[in-house]
């Protein structure tokens, strides 16, 4: 069974009345339901469909459509490079090459470590401080590969810091 | 001739020391006292104003949006609903981030008084999913402005009143197209709808007349019902007026985002005055100048033609540099004034490379409903994708032509152009570079020159 934390479905309850057709509930308890559980299960997808009273297929059509859904786990952080001209002009390559070789992984991948995902995602909307990086929620701005070095070892010390208490 | 000064009217209260997002300060900087004067006037007047005013959508399209809210189909007796539109997602822009981050009631109040205007009683604001941030920042507003009873219900001791939704989008840029918007917003992929018969202001949300509007747009509102149409109007110039937002990325020294009365600045003095020129050492060669769908610029062309002055019909002979940054203006040399995302590129960047990183967005983000942008955009990425990983052929330019010929004019929606505009102009203006580009790359790579593929 669905293991969603009180939280979330207290939120999920807030979200619903919003709308007078339930259905448009479906993005709004995704992003919820992926919050809570790192991706979107078969499970969850199940879920969400007879919360709104649908079938899986037009829930499980949006986890495949929308860029931000996932169907796996990640690593415990998510480090998203831009990769549109206006950030590849100004070196978005170099600095996600840069993520790459401090976490030893590929594009997509959760690195060996486990510690991060490391994504080159379409535009951030933040052209004019390229190149830019979210790290989970927070943009970072002009991460030059000088600059991604130093983001790296900040979530390895995070990491470090965090695996006593883990 | 030196560059006019900003005009900082919906930027006003951005980078200015101790401004903060919270209602408090808002209201200390005058804040909601338009929507105060607005809701005792009548709603017909407000729209009367914004007809007025010549505000034209600052979201790409450039349509008025007087025109846009007179359109909704008033005597259904169906709701009719505002859907803010604060996905930005066009390559190069980044105004409405600032905005929503920094200044988020300015947006409410203009939604505010486009609500009352047009009676609405329901909003959505459909904020792009990469800004979590944002999200929580116009939730947190709402809350404050509703608290005091700026929005909810019986706004300001009026019998009217009006919700605001936050609603998140996951990373679709196709989202941006209000149809596709607004098939999100129901909680289906954004498969853009055909028009006719589905005009949002007729058959939008929940099939009910809706208005879909950009966070800019809606943020000019609030100053055309504070001053009146016809003194906004006097802002810019004829056809362009009141303010716009540049946001200017690449390689210029000093990139960002300047309010300008519209078409009172040149590309020239944009760019080399207020933008500090190119990095040194470097030249201009090329700009796109309304986000990355608009058709590119090449420095060093000149543009003739007529255009209309007053009522006269007059000569233009223009550089790249003299051309005013103004919607019709751009239009006229055959590009747009879009979103307002100028992106400049400089003499270390291969042209063929640069359109390959285009084609590689437009790939990714065709919704795959209609065949020709679906399949065309696809083949276009694979080509310039080959030309510079593989073996670059001279005809691969004409052959890219072939491709994207075959797009505009045949799909639903405006995508099909904005991934086929890109291709056709890159390939008009560097034909040479695209004929020569598979011997170009037998040789080393310029220094500084980026990876873009």
């Amino acid at each position: 069974m669905m293991n969603l934390k009180p939280e979330t479905l207290a939120k999920i309850e807030e979200v619903l009345p919003r709308y007078p057709v339930k259905r448009s509930a479906a993005l709004p308890l995704l992003h919820l339901v992926q919050e809570d559980q790192g991706f979107i299960s078969n499970e969850a997808v199940e879920w969400i469909a007879s919360r709104l009273g649908l079938q899986p297929i037009n829930v499980y059509e949006l986890v495949t459509f929308y860029p931000m859904f996932r169907q796996k786990p990640i690593g415990r952080r998510h480090i998203k490079v831009c990769r549109t001209l206006s950030c590849a002009i100004m070196g978005g390559y170099r600095t996600c090459a840069e993520f790459r070789k401090q976490f030893n992984t590929g594009l997509g991948q959760v690195s060996p470590d486990g510690e991060v995902t490391v994504e080159f995602v379409e535009c951030l909307a933040s052209c004019g401080t390229a190149p830019v990086v979210m790290v989970d929620d927070v943009l970072h701005e002009k991460v030059d590969a000088a600059r991604a070095k130093e983001l790296c070892d900040e979530i390895k010390a995070e990491a470090k810091a965090g695996a006593g208490t883990r | 001739m030196p560059a006019p000064q900003q005009h900082r009217l919906v930027f006003r209260h951005i980078d200015e020391p101790g401004y903060t997002n919270d209602l408090a300060c808002y209201l200390r900087n005058g804040g909601y006292e338009v929507l105060r004067k607005s809701v005792l006037r009548k709603p017909e007047e407000l729209v009367d104003e914004v007809k007025k005013s010549g505000l034209r959508g600052r979201g790409g399209a450039g349509f008025p949006c007087g025109v846009k809210w007179s359109l909704l189909d008033r005597k259904s007796g169906k709701p009719i609903y505002l859907v803010v539109n604060a996905d930005e997602s066009e390559p190069g822009t980044f105004k409405d981030r600032y905005i929503i981050h920094n200044d988020p009631h300015q947006l409410i109040e203009g939604i505010m008084i486009t609500c009352f205007a047009n009676k609405v009683e329901r909003t959505y604001i459909y904020i792009r999913g990469e800004f979590p941030e944002g999200a929580r920042i116009l939730e947190r507003a709402i809350a404050e402005a509703r608290a005091a009873n700026f929005v909810g219900p019986n706004i300001l001791g009026t019998s009217y009143g009006c919700e605001i939704y936050v609603h998140r989008g996951a990373g679709a840029y196709i989202c941006g197209e209000e149809t596709g918007l607004i098939e999100s917003l129901e909680g289906k992929r954004p498969y853009p709808r055909i028009k006719p018969p589905y005009f949002p202001a007729v058959l939008g949300l929940y099939q009910c007349p809706t208005i879909v509007n950009n966070v800019e747009t809606l943020c000019h509102v609030k100053h055309i019902a504070d001053r009146g149409g016809d003194a906004y109007s006097k802002i810019g110039t004829p056809n362009n007026t009141g303010t716009r937002i540049l946001c200017v990325s690449g390689h210029v020294q000093r990139p960002g985002y300047y309010e300008f009365e519209v078409g009172k600045i040149t590309m020239g003095q944009l760019l080399n005055e207020v933008c500090g020129g190119p990095l040194p050492g470097r030249r201009f060669k090329a700009v796109i100048p309304g986000g990355s769908s608009a058709k590119v610029l090449k420095f060093g062309e000149r543009y003739k033609g007529k255009r209309k002055v007053g009522a006269e019909m007059v000569d233009f002979d223009w550089g790249l540099e003299d051309v005013p940054m103004d919607f019709d203006s751009l239009g006229m040399i055959g590009s747009m004034g879009g979103s307002g995302g100028v992106i400049v590129m400089d003499d270390s960047v291969s042209m063929v490379e640069a359109l390959g990183n285009i084609n590689a967005f437009y790939s990714h983000e065709s919704c795959g409903q209609c065949t020709p942008c679906r399949e065309g955009s696809l083949w276009m990425k694979k080509i310039t994708g080959r030309m510079v990983h593989g073996a670059a052929r001279p005809e691969d330019g004409a052959l890219l032509k072939s491709v994207a010929d075959q797009i505009a004019g045949r799909t639903i929606c405006a995508f099909g152009e904005a991934c086929a505009w890109p291709t056709q102009s890159f390939v008009a203006k560097f034909g040479d570079e695209f004929k020569e580009y598979h011997q170009a790359k037998k040789n080393p790579r310029a220094d500084g020159a980026p990876e873009l593929v």
